[in-house]
């Protein structure tokens, strides 16, 4: 076992874990953070999206001690501490941009890195900026319409 | 939004019906608080990870779990020939055999001595940990003597053909005919001007929602009950299920589906990893847990379509068409899921699609193949019964000589014909099919379109332009008892709800419908506050939990809304029926004088004479002074069990550029007008069509769960399955036109499966419009740039 550091949502966490546990572990079954899901094995559905020191990541694809000594931001990491929700969180719920909501905190954490990245996003940018992330339900309109209200509003808010 | 016809005018309400309203839903699901299955974690649970089966039929001659049993954290490996004493006789449940005589072999949770597809379940690991599962279960070496596999459903029909059960000496399962007058058939082909005849495949899909499956059992040692979670459309099912299969008294058994990831039909079924974690959960005391990964989904989990269809169509000169004739071969795989065999069915009343067609004949042959089973999958047969015979009416068109939009208008069922009994027996509720049509025709600006088309044909472009239609209509709301009991179905098609008003006037709604994102919570609470006066967010809906909603048919079929939901209004008229009866006594009138204005009953005509709705509340709770005899609380249940289908339909457009250089294809317009009856949430309709057109425009482009010739899977994650991306899919414009269902209270239809079901034919309508000049009539599914190139290059003389 190996002993890491991760600061997560802002938190110092000391965790010991396999080398080989996987960061998408790490943060479900030990630290019991559970909004970060897992759609794949092959690191292609993104569902599993989390901040890396302000960058998206697929947490699946890295070992947990990896990110020894990282700052991580997950989705129960980026609404206000009052409950009010991030502006990309708001922005898919009035564009109707989530069904199931499987694939959802995935996606916004991959939204809002790619607008912090890209401030004058188009819909293509948008398309292709979130290639990475697959939604099963939406058809991706709204997810794309949402993305351009936040990135158009320069309400991006900061989480890194 | 994009609404032409704005559905709130269609509803008598001024209130919240029929106008978008965000989902209360999304908070918890934004925020990451919303549980799934996986999410879940019991004291002292143990993991289950199975080994599948790597060859697609062989004899299994042995399982050695001894490395397995080195690893730290393994605890057991056990064979199917040691599980089987856990279910005795009992058999995966199939609850639709369509025939007295349909075939239907035994199929274990775990096979014990031959494994009959890749993935098929042949041993069982239990371990302390997710890792360790999975270690172990790659850890057992299963000894195989291979077996001759059958792949193709073609060739499984022909003569010796390697048998996949050799018990039952044949591969076929049931032939399923429905033809109503066989000679009037042969006699229309006879005297047809034009006859068209076409043969299309429909591959296999994997349904692919975002989460995989998953199942906790947790067992109560003293009580003798069971807990089952599951990631699952169906929980009120699978506890009968459960109980049939192990023996376990239905009352002991509790089925909770946490939120679910999506569904699509894969996750409307009776699974053996729920039959093997309840059955060990309740014989070693402990929770018991497997969760899916994306591989294993790949066979473990059921997949859609898979059918070999033969449409022929007799029309006469002016391209009427007299008769369909259809045969379909259609894909079981190795055993039949539970309605597997009916999926099919569930197209074979619809291959006259939205057409005035006298007369019908329609064959069905089910085979088993050494593939996973297939089952219900979006659409469920209607979205192959409307690709063979929208595909088909474009061959018409050009055989007569006329446009797509032409033949299909001089063909449909006409506004005034409603209601209409179809050729092959429905009655089809309301529609006005050349409406839609022309209002989707306007929509897509189809005369720039096709002029733009005409000058890249002549410039000899790169970029070649197809303009395809789809006119739909499809049987949903599943549906009506008596209908499913002449289909040999296993059970009814009811749904079942129960209005519950507290004492401070607010309101639990349970609902028997199993949302898995399609927002019922919101729906349902928008049908009861515009009916009660009060506001949606006074009323909670529950459901999902046979402890809290035990009565129930779950969601499936497009049919939450026209059942589950009439149901929910029903109930809410009960609860006002007997508010009124205590609004009378307190205001010392006559019922029949008071009228419910506002959210209070009043005298008709005197406003001052009223008791609001929160005083009938709490006067129901007291129960101080309510009429004699009456029972106190204010609460209804209600059964609903519709007396006919829905019959939802549309005409979508595709315009599609295809690069003949490279065979891509790149929707550049998606127009899509569907008429869904009345509608409650028009974002959430709005919502569904997307979803829907994308995922029939993938099987249309990008899908196909591909086998090899010896039945080796190749297609096994979302590396090699192309779920498309926000990259892929196109931008939709959606209208809707309203015609509402006569066959329930708020005149509702269904939109759950419509998208899909429309937009298959219409892309590779527009594919094949794009490359006609060049003599290509077909190009098969997924039309891929490798097939398209190929299609290409052929019609010009290359090789392929």
């Amino acid at each position: 076992m190996e002993s890491i550091t991760l600061a997560v949502n802002g938190t110092e966490r000391n965790l010991e874990v396999e080398p080989r546990t996987l960061l998408v572990h790490a943060l479900r079954d030990d630290l019991r953070l559970t909004g970060t899901n897992i759609g794949c094995d092959s690191s292609s559905c993104g569902a599993c999206t989390v901040l890396i020191n302000g960058q998206s990541a697929k947490s699946c694809t890295m070992f947990a001690v990896q990110a020894d000594g990282a700052d991580i931001t997950t989705i129960e990491g980026v609404a206000d501490s009052d409950g009010t929700m991030h502006p990309m969180q708001q922005a898919f719920h009035e564009h109707h941009a989530l069904q199931c909501g499987y694939c959802t905190p995935g996606m916004v954490m991959a939204a809002i890195s790619l607008v912090e990245e890209y401030p004058d996003l188009d819909d293509q940018g948008v398309r292709h900026g979130l290639e990475g992330n697959l939604c099963r339900c939406t058809g991706y309109q709204n997810i794309v319409n949402a993305v351009l209200a936040v990135a158009g509003s320069g309400s991006k808010g900061s989480e890194s | 939004m994009t609404m032409t016809d704005d559905p709130a005018t269609h509803l008598d309400s001024a209130g919240h019906m029929g106008r978008p309203r965000l989902r209360r839903e999304d908070p918890a699901l934004l925020t990451g608080e919303a549980q799934f299955i996986d999410d879940m974690s019991l004291h002292g649970e143990i993991w289950v990870g199975i080994v599948r089966s790597t060859e697609a039929h062989a004899t299994i001659l042995g399982v050695d779990g001894s490395a397995a049993l080195e690893i730290d954290g393994v605890t057991e490996v056990l064979s199917g020939a040691d599980l089987a004493p856990l279910w005795g006789e009992g058999a995966l449940p199939c609850a639709w055999p369509v025939t007295d005589d349909m075939r239907n072999p035994a199929h274990l949770p775990v096979a014990t001595s031959v494994a009959k597809y890749v993935g098929d379940a042949v041993a069982v690991v239990l371990a302390t940990s997710r890792y360790a599962a999975a270690d172990g279960a790659a850890a057992v070496s299963v000894d195989y003597d291979p077996l001759p596999a059958v792949v193709d459903i073609e060739a499984a029909v022909a003569d010796g053909a390697p048998l996949v059960h050799e018990d039952l000496g044949t591969n076929e399962s049931y032939t399923w005919p429905l033809i109503p007058n066989p000679e009037a058939v042969d006699e229309a082909f006879a005297n047809a001007a034009h006859v068209v005849s076409e043969r299309f495949v429909q591959q296999r899909l994997i349904p692919a929602p975002m989460e995989p499956r998953g199942v906790v059992a947790a067992p109560g040692v003293a009580s003798g009950e069971l807990t089952l979670y599951s990631a699952t459309q169906i929980p009120h099912i699978l506890k009968v299920m459960t109980a049939v299969t192990l023996g376990i008294p239905e009352h002991k058994i509790r089925v909770v589906a946490p939120s679910v990831g999506g569904g699509f039909g894969c996750k409307l079924n009776v699974y053996a990893e729920e039959i093997l974690c309840s059955a060990l959960a309740m014989d070693r005391g402990v929770p018991v847990r497997w969760t899916e990964s994306r591989s294993e989904a790949a066979t473990a989990t059921i997949q859609g379509r898979g059918q070999v269809q033969h449409i022929e169509l007799a029309a006469d000169d002016n391209g009427k068409v007299q008769a369909v004739r259809v045969k379909l071969l259609a894909d079981m795989g190795a055993y039949l899921q539970l309605v597997t065999p009916g999926v099919p069915l569930l197209g074979g009343f619809l291959y006259h699609g939205c057409y005035d067609i006298a007369h019908y004949s329609f064959e069905c042959t089910s085979v088993f193949t050494n593939k996973t089973p297939t089952d219900a999958y979006r659409g469920a047969g209607r979205p192959e019964a409307t690709y063979a015979v929208e595909r088909a009416m474009d061959s018409l068109a050009v055989a007569v000589g006329v446009t797509p939009e032409e033949i299909r208008s001089r063909n449909f069922i006409a506004a005034d014909a409603f209601p209409y009994e179809s050729c092959a027996g429905l009655i089809f509720d309301s529609g006005d099919y050349q409406t839609v049509l022309d209002k989707a025709v306007e929509m897509a600006g189809l005369d720039g379109v096709r002029a733009t088309q005409a000058q890249r044909r002549a410039d000899g472009s790169n970029r070649q332009i197809g303009v395809g239609f789809s006119s739909y209509v499809e049987m949903c709301g599943l549906a009506p008892s008596r209908v499913l009991a002449s289909l040999n179905y296993g059970a009814g098609g009811w749904e079942a709800a129960t209005v519950r008003v507290l004492p401070t006037a607010k309101v639990q709604v349970i609902t028997g419908s199993t949302p898995h994102g399609q927002g019922h919570e919101t729906s349902w609470s928008m049908i009861v506050a515009d009916k009660l006066g009060i506001d949606p967010d006074d009323v909670e809906v529950l459901h999902s939990d046979t402890a809290i909603s035990p009565t129930g048919l779950d969601t499936y079929g497009s049919r939450s809304l026209s059942v589950g939901g009439t149901a929910v209004f029903m109930a809410t008229d009960k609860v006002l029926d007997k508010a009124r009866l205590i609004a009378a006594h307190q205001l010392e009138a006559n019922e029949d004088d008071l009228e419910y204005v506002d959210g209070a009953f009043q005298v008709k005509g005197t406003p001052t004479a009223a008791v609001p709705f929160a005083a009938i509340a709490f006067a129901a709770f007291t129960a101080h002074d309510l009429p004699d005899g009456m029972e106190p609380n204010l609460e209804a249940h209600v059964t609903y069990d519709p007396p006919n289908f829905t019959f939802p339909n549309g005409t979508h457009i595709a315009v599609v550029e295809v690069d003949t250089d490279t065979g891509d294809v790149d929707i550049v317009d998606y127009v899509a007008v569907d008429d869904c009856g009345n509608q409650v949430n028009p974002m959430i309709v709005e919502g569904q069509v997307h979803g829907g057109v994308l995922q029939g425009a993938a099987q249309a482009l990008y899908e196909d769960a591909v086998y090899t010739e010896d039945g080796q899977i190749v297609t096994v994650n979302l590396g090699d399955y192309l779920v498309p991306s926000a990259a892929e899919a196109p931008a939709y414009r959606v209208a809707s036109h309203v015609t509402p269902s006569p066959t329930n209270p708020m005149g509702v239809k269904g939109i759950g499966e419509a998208g899909t079901i429309a937009a298959t034919p219409a892309v590779i309508n527009a594919v094949v419009d794009a490359l006609r000049p060049m003599g290509i009539t077909d190009v098969a599914m997924p039309a891929s740039p490798q097939t398209v190139w190929r299609a290409i290059n052929e019609a010009q003389g290359g090789a392929s």
